[in-house]
């Protein structure tokens, strides 16, 4: 049901090993109208751990990961980042943001800025970063991601897997401590989902605190420290992805894996 | 036909009078319409609120009245500016609640996904528009500004009414005089096709231009 923060989840051999608590979740209650979304959501993310939210579509699992750089505001409840609240607004709040990267399903890149400027524009305008410095960590972005060559194109010159991939380019130039991943493979066609996992994987292998929405069950395996199973705004299973996979304590859970995993 | 090559210099100083009010209620209206839009969009709920009220009362208040209430009003709290001053506050107050809805329909085009993704990058609210959502939305703000540019300089003509030296007052000089009405205003209707023709080639040719640009 909950997690425990003083024991963290055992060690998946393809991530590095959970440390101390980084993003925590304590009773967190959102409505959309009349809609319950969130309810009395408690969630501990290590540091260098890998989380894959599932559930079913519609069960809050998007509304979840934007709360956590307040994308969405919540009602009842407190998030910390490294033990400090989210602030409210202004400058205080897209200061926490800049420390937490988010790639978005429909990639969002600057549809207006080159890929290398989508990259640099943060680290410039918000890191105060000289334009050298954030061209070469960017090219060195774009080569750890396989597109040195794109540099210069527009987004809508670049596939849906290359677009993807410079967004993650672009939320690590701002040096997260976490990275929020909704759904980052779902828009796209079936022969360019792996060069995207791949990038994550490498990221978690690396390190990377990840909380990763998907129904990337194959990346959930491998990658994951833990999956986080939702439905109807509530975090029903949360448990090492071998456990959860092998045996679901929860009817819920079963019959979402019955469904999912039988095509 | 004769009317205006013996007035030419009323013409003139009138036609001027027009470009000049226009041009720096146009300035005013650019300046104030894009903060005010900004302002609309604002997560502060004040700022929404304030830019609510200027758009709705501004746009639905009749031009003269406005007039009356800057040329009558202002003195009332002391504050004596010339005519021409008054006329570009007025105008340009007004035309700023236009200029405001155009550039906030162009910020409703672009794809929230777009200012949600500088937001999270850490980009602030101004940053967030100011590099992000404004100059994608800068393509589609065109065509409306043009129509409210050229809207201007036809209602810039309701400042002669209050001794403001601009193209339609003119004709009272010119009747007075004793020339023909119908010629008087055919030429003052030639002036003012040349400075909304003049609005209208420009903001197609900035049309073309940006299209173009990639
Ligand atoms: N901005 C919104 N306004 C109103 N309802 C919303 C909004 N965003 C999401 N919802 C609703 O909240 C519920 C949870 O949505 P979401 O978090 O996107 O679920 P998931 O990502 O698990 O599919 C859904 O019923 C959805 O329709
Ligand atoms: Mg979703």
């Amino acid at each position: 049901m909950t997690d425990a923060p003083t024991a963290p989840p055992p060690t998946n051999p393809a991530s590095a090993a959970p440390g101390d608590p980084l993003v925590v979740l304590k009773g967190v209650n959102k409505h959309f109208g009349s809609l319950h979304v969130l309810r009395d959501i408690d969630l501990t993310v290590a540091r260098n751990e890998v989380v894959v939210l599932i559930g079913p579509s519609g069960s809050g699992k998007s509304t979840l990961c934007r709360t956590v750089n307040r994308l969405e505001s919540i009602e009842t409840g407190s998030i910390t980042l490294d033990g400090e609240p989210l602030p409210a607004e202004g400058r205080a709040l897209a200061r926490l943001r800049a420390e937490v990267g988010m790639v978005f399903q429909s990639f969002n890149l600057f549809s207006h800025k080159t890929v290398l400027d989508n990259i640099t524009l943060a680290p410039t305008k918000v890191r105060k970063l000289g334009r050298a410095e954030a061209e070469r960590r960017a090219r060195e972005l774009l080569g750890r991601v396989g597109l040195t060559e794109h540099a210069h194109k527009f987004p809508a010159q670049l596939s849906g897997g290359q677009q993807q991939r410079v967004a993650i380019a672009r939320s690590l130039a701002m040096d997260p401590k976490v990275m929020l991943f909704d759904e980052p493979t779902s828009a796209l066609d079936p022969e360019m989902i792996n060069e995207v996992l791949e990038v994550m994987r490498s990221l978690a292998a690396d390190g990377m605190t990840m909380i990763v929405v998907t129904h990337e069950m194959g990346f959930a395996r491998s990658a994951a420290n833990r999956v986080v199973f939702m439905a109807d705004g509530q975090i029903v299973e949360a448990r090492p992805p071998a456990e959860f996979f092998a045996s679901p304590e929860s009817d819920r859970a079963r019959d979402f894996l019955s469904k999912i995993l039988h095509h | 036909m004769n009317v205006l090559t013996e007035n030419w210099d009323t013409y003139w100083e009138g036609f001027l009078g027009t470009v000049k009010l226009t041009a720096v209620s146009a300035v005013l209206a650019l300046l104030l319409g894009v903060f005010v839009a900004a302002c609309r969009v604002s997560p502060v709920k004040p700022m929404r609120v304030f830019g609510g009220v200027w758009v709705n009362i501004l746009r639905n208040t009749p031009l003269t009245l406005l007039f009356f209430a800057v040329v009558l009003g202002l003195p009332r709290f002391g504050v004596v500016l010339p005519f021409f001053t008054f006329a570009v506050l007025a105008l340009g107050c007004y035309t700023s609640a236009f200029v405001c809805e155009a550039v906030r329909a162009g910020i409703n085009t672009v794809p929230t996904g777009q200012g949600e993704a500088a937001r999270s990058l850490g980009m602030t609210f101004g940053q967030t528009l100011g590099l992000i959502v404004l100059p994608q939305a800068f393509r589609s703000v065109i065509p409306p500004l043009g129509s409210t540019m050229i809207a201007l300089a036809k209602n810039s003509a309701i400042a002669g009414a209050f001794s403001v030296v601009e193209l339609l007052g003119t004709y009272r000089t010119l009747s007075e005089l004793g020339f023909n009405i119908v010629w008087t205003f055919v030429w003052i209707a030639v002036g003012y096709l040349i400075i909304t023709l003049s609005i209208s080639l420009v903001f197609g040719l900035m049309e073309k231009h940006w299209e173009v640009a990639r």
